[in-house]
């Protein structure tokens, strides 16, 4: 390790937060992705990956990628819910790796919701 | 590929006693049997503050937190919360008298009352990664302090802030800085006193363990304030992993050029060694901790003159406490004043306590000044466990005094703790419940002091043994009022003519017991009875017949264990006890299943 200079300390700073910033719990989009059983059967697991690269391809550090239980919806696996904070839960069904990119192309980076992968808008009532 | 999961593991002291190694062991091996070794990172940080329910972990992001986490939860706990999502309920939190858990950290009044400034990245990084501590802006303070201030504005802002010492006596940081800048004579040192020996205290340890660099960085500052350009840490040895993280954190400073020759390419030259310190408690004391570096007995000697003027091999000295150095980083960079709207009028900014004793949330906790003490015992602490009653807390270990129930609503800084005739320290925090004898109390303190006075001055030496002959003597039943004069005149004159703050501040505990609690006093000396029946020598044991012989069918097992064989009965019949040949030794109290031995 070269010894730092004072100009280096925010470079060696904010390299090493990217690894970190997960840590503090700040998103700006959280992606739920479905890992019940039948998630799981339907091939849910490359669904995360999935996710996962693109959120380190696009250097993507305020996304979090999460994983929850069954959805319901078990015929229409694999699902995941996107959050955008601030807005309605979008939930996407019969979800492959290129439906995944298309997902995080246009509603996380775009900011539109990619309606031809998408099932509805908000979620169920909750008491 | 990022990671989708961090898994904060604790590894401070406690949760390391509790086996936390092995359960982060076990967490990598289950996390790469599933195959999740790339979405899921095991990290291992210092102390997370909730000791008493260690092996502890927090999942970021979600902030999730478990508790008591066991190896064989391991496999259950990865499969259910880390691949399909669903967060383990029975490893979270549950509130004292409540069935629902609190799964979020933050949700937990333990944490959520706390302010964080010294421990600002407990539990958020691996404490032997500085990576780690410059993602959480570490040693941006020392770039600023280096590049955009003179050492004059350092000690402005500092001098601002309000930030007084957090090792006991709470002397004003500033002007201490001031004293040493001022002062004729070079080299300068600064000095960091990790020498932590209150029993029931760790939050300097804990701050080593959790995060180094924040003591390094804060010395760095200082030693640019005054000009110095060597450091010694003095770390007592029984705090093995406090010494081994301190120790990586230099090296990891040193190759990153943050100490030795031209920092950061500014020209400042500075470094730090490490004193090991054998676990005398005086040693906490300053001019017996500067005697011990230069490598002579720790003994104190009279002040003045300060350390500022002749401190370490006689030249200008400045010593704070490790919670001192660990504030001054976020006080260069958000200023003095932001620090100082924190805290009360006199006592500026947060400060760090160790909960332990009769408490549900044993701990480290950090709070604003001005907190008061039933906030801390029933907001944080949880209150008192087993449904007892809340009657006392020790602050500021063997040097402070016990506070009574009456003055739980006693905002928490320097000069009300004093008023109450005890003293801040360096944050120990015993709590006290109804079933502890105060006297009792008084006696373990002087126990404690007497065998740590160094012996060199003669109050000291001698006023401590002969108080605790007192206190025994009372706690023994052969007190007498004369005793109880005797004690107080005697505390008096320790507290004035000792040399060192050991000896000035052992009375403490002796004397707010006496004003706080001389019935308990009395109870013993006139009445031949301890209250709270701790003192078992003034107590008398007697058997219920009736609960021995209905609940218990005379089971026998106090008759077979009693050492002084003064229990007599038959099977399925009451037993009884022969006080003329009982030794009152407690242990047919210990040993009843039935609870038919009463103490009276």
């Amino acid at each position: 390790m070269p010894k730092l200079k004072l100009e280096d300390l925010a470079g060696v700073r904010d390299k090493a937060r990217k690894a970190t910033l997960l840590r503090e719990g700040a998103a700006r989009v959280k992606m739920t992705v479905h890992m019940g059983t039948c998630g799981i059967a339907a091939g849910a697991r490359k669904i995360v990956e999935a996710a996962l690269r693109e959120v380190e391809d696009g250097d993507l550090r305020d996304v979090m990628v999460t994983t929850s239980g069954c959805a319901g919806l078990c015929s229409r696996e694999p699902m995941a819910t996107v959050e955008v904070v601030g807005e309605a839960p979008v939930k996407y069904v019969d979800l492959t790796e290129t439906k995944i990119k298309a997902v995080f192309k246009e509603h996380i980076v775009e900011g539109r919701i990619a309606e031809q992968y998408a099932l509805a808008i908000g979620s169920e009532r909750t008491y | 590929m990022p990671h989708r999961i961090h898994l904060m593991v604790c590894a401070g002291t406690g949760c390391v006693a509790n086996r936390s190694p092995e359960v982060r062991d076990a967490l990598v091996a289950e996390i790469a049997k599933r195959g999740l070794q790339d979405e899921v990172q095991v990290v291992t940080t210092g102390c997370n503050g909730f000791c008493g329910a260690g092996p502890l972990m927090v999942v970021q992001p979600d902030g999730i937190f478990y508790q008591q986490i066991s190896l064989k939860d391991v496999p259950h706990l990865v499969e259910e919360h880390f691949l399909k999502g669903r967060p383990v309920e029975k490893l979270m939190y549950v509130p004292p008298e409540a069935r629902t858990p609190l799964p979020k950290m933050m949700d937990i009044p333990f944490f959520s009352r706390q302010r964080l400034i010294a421990l600002r990245n407990r539990g958020l990084i691996d404490p032997e990664k500085i990576e780690e501590y410059i993602a959480r802006d570490g040693y941006t303070a020392l770039a600023k302090a280096l590049s955009q201030m003179t050492p004059q504005q350092i000690l402005e802002e500092v001098k601002t802030s309000g930030l007084r010492g957090r090792g006991g006596a709470g002397f004003p940081t500033g002007t201490k800085w001031e004293h040493v800048i001022r002062a004729e004579g070079e080299p300068k040192y600064v000095i960091c006193n990790g020498d932590e020996g209150d029993p029931g205290a760790f939050m300097d340890r804990s701050i080593v363990e959790s995060d180094p660099h924040s003591v390094i960085e804060g010395m760095l500052i200082g030693a640019r304030a005054i000009g110095a350009r060597w450091g010694v840490v003095y770390i007592r040895n029984e705090y093995p992993l406090a010494v081994q993280r301190l120790m990586i954190a230099l090296e990891q400073a040193r190759e990153y050029g943050l100490l030795g020759d031209d920092i950061l390419g500014t020209g400042f030259d500075f470094d730090i060694s490490v004193s090991r310190g054998a676990g005398a408690f005086v040693c906490g004391e300053a001019t017996a901790l500067v005697s011990a570096v230069e490598g002579r007995p720790g003994e104190p000697r009279a002040r003045p003159p300060r350390l500022a003027q002749h401190g370490l091999w006689n030249k200008p000295t400045c010593l704070n406490n490790v919670e001192t150095w660990a504030n001054v980083p976020p006080i260069i960079n958000n200023g003095g004043a932001w620090y100082a709207q924190i805290g009360t009028e006199k006592s500026k900014g947060t400060k760090v306590f160790s909960l332990v004793g009769k408490i549900n949330n044993t701990g480290l906790v950090e709070v604003p000044m001005g907190i008061t003490l039933r906030e801390i015992i029933y907001d944080i602490g949880g209150g008192v466990p087993g449904g007892k009653k809340f009657k006392a807390v020790q602050t500021g270990g063997p040097s402070g005094g016990c506070i009574p129930n009456e003055l739980i609503d006693l905002p928490i800084d320097f000069e009300s703790l004093a008023e109450a005739g005890s003293m801040m320290g360096s944050g120990g925090m015993v709590i006290m419940d109804e079933d502890t004898c105060m006297v009792d109390v008084a006696r373990y303190f002087l126990t404690f002091t007497q065998d740590e006075s160094c012996g060199k001055c003669t109050p000291c030496r001698e006023g401590t043994q002969l108080m605790l002959d007192i206190l025994t003597r009372i706690t023994e039943g052969h007190g007498t009022m004369d005793d109880l004069e005797a004690l107080e005149e005697v505390a008096k004159v320790v507290a004035e003519a000792s040399l060192c703050g050991l000896g000035t501040s052992a009375p403490n505990p002796v004397l707010t017991t006496m004003r706080y609690f001389r019935d308990e006093y009395l109870a013993h000396i006139q009445a031949h009875k301890c209250p709270a029946h701790v003192c078992r020598q003034l107590n008398t044991y007697r058997i219920d017949p009736a609960i021995c012989a209905e609940r218990g069918h005379g089971c026998g097992v106090c008759r077979r264990e009693c050492p002084e064989k003064a229990i007599f009965g038959e099977k399925n019949q009451a037993h009884r006890v022969d006080s003329s040949l009982c030794s009152k030794c407690g242990t047919c109290v210990d040993l009843c299943h039935f609870n038919a031995v009463i103490v009276e």
